[in-house]
């Protein structure tokens, strides 16, 4: 069975997404990478430290994986759109995950603003994964600002506490006719499983990764998650009940079962 | 002369174009981007890229992200 994921016309095997950002060194970075085999990991932009020169983290992705700049440190759309085109000028390609914060104590995206900064870059001819709280109407403007994904949030960035929002990502996964990658929050792979099963299309992690005892380890349980997620996904599971239900049959049994009165 | 690189005051001596402040400052200028007074100026248009008194220079890489 085919399972691969498009995004903006290119092909994924891998549908989990590893963002780069809290790793010890970039080893550990590197061996996460190829031990979950994925395919498009998310950098940030930062001025360069002129006092003390740091190795390029680009140096530790390999070339067939797709660089996704996020926008971090944009507080409004002209500030994403800032960034993007510094990141689009490195030669590193056009795809960028729109991400626009302005509260540093929950980190909470601004949709209002992401959906500016989406026109404004698809226009431009980015290919645009806005980061965003879900919100059906949010998530419809952006499909309309020529977004390539949606990336809901499960939780608060950072926070390990899986799928808090899971009812209204089920919506975004229902209504929008984009892939919906399931981007914050995520802590273990039994969430990021969670999330595939109910119909998401992609999830990203980072800080469970980078910040476990075995970095490359976990990537990998998150990749395999991801993936068990999906196959279980389209297996199309059946439903919960409250009552038990025999799973086998209820004849030919070796005693007699007394009749009920 | 005296510029403004990653909203630092600098003095620079014998410095005349952009490509000598990239070499001046960062260790692989192969992933470096940069700006001046906020416009984005590409590796090949470093060496004739003149900088004069006042300039606001931003010299920006990629680092760890989520």
């Amino acid at each position: 069975m085919d399972s691969s994921l498009m995004i903006a016309g290119k092909q994924f095997k891998s549908r989990f997404f590893l963002g780069t950002g809290k790793f010890k060194n970039k080893k550990d970075l590197k061996d996460s990478i190829e031990a979950s085999g994925v395919e498009i990991v998310t950098v940030a932009l930062r001025r360069i430290d002129l006092e003390h020169h740091e190795d390029n983290i680009v140096d530790y992705i390999p070339k067939n994986v797709t660089l996704l700049t996020n926008t971090s440190g944009a507080r409004n759309a002209q500030e994403a759109v800032r960034i993007a085109s510094l990141a689009k000028a490195s030669g590193h390609g056009n795809w960028v995950k729109i991400e626009v914060i302005n509260d540093s104590k929950y980190l909470l995206p601004d949709n209002a603003e992401t959906i500016k900064a989406t026109e404004i870059l698809a226009a431009e001819g980015f290919v645009v994964l806005p980061y965003m709280y879900p919100d059906l109407y949010a998530a419809q403007a952006l499909m309309k600002a020529g977004a390539a994904t949606i990336m809901p949030l499960g939780s608060l960035i950072g926070s390990n506490r899986g799928l808090k929002t899971r009812e209204f990502i089920k919506i975004l996964i229902d209504e929008i006719d984009l892939p919906v990658v399931v981007d914050a929050g995520i802590g273990a792979p039994s969430q990021a499983a969670e999330a595939m099963e109910s119909g998401a299309d992609a999830v990203l992690a980072n800080t469970a990764v980078a910040t476990a005892g075995n970095p490359a380890l976990l990537a990998k349980a998150f990749a395999w998650a991801v993936e068990a997620g999906h196959l279980a996904y389209l297996s199309q599971l059946s439903g919960q009940k409250n009552l038990a239900t025999p799973s086998s049959p209820l004849t030919g049994f070796l005693y007699d079962i007394p009749a009920k009165n | 002369m005296k510029v403004t690189i990653n909203g630092t005051m600098k003095e620079l001596t014998n410095s005349s174009c952009l490509s000598d402040i990239v070499s001046q400052f960062c260790k692989q200028p192969k992933n470096i981007i940069t700006e001046v007074n906020g416009h984005i100026i590409t590796s090949n248009d470093w060496n004739h890229t003149s900088i004069k008194e006042g300039d606001q220079i931003e010299l920006v890489a990629f680092v760890g992200g989520g």
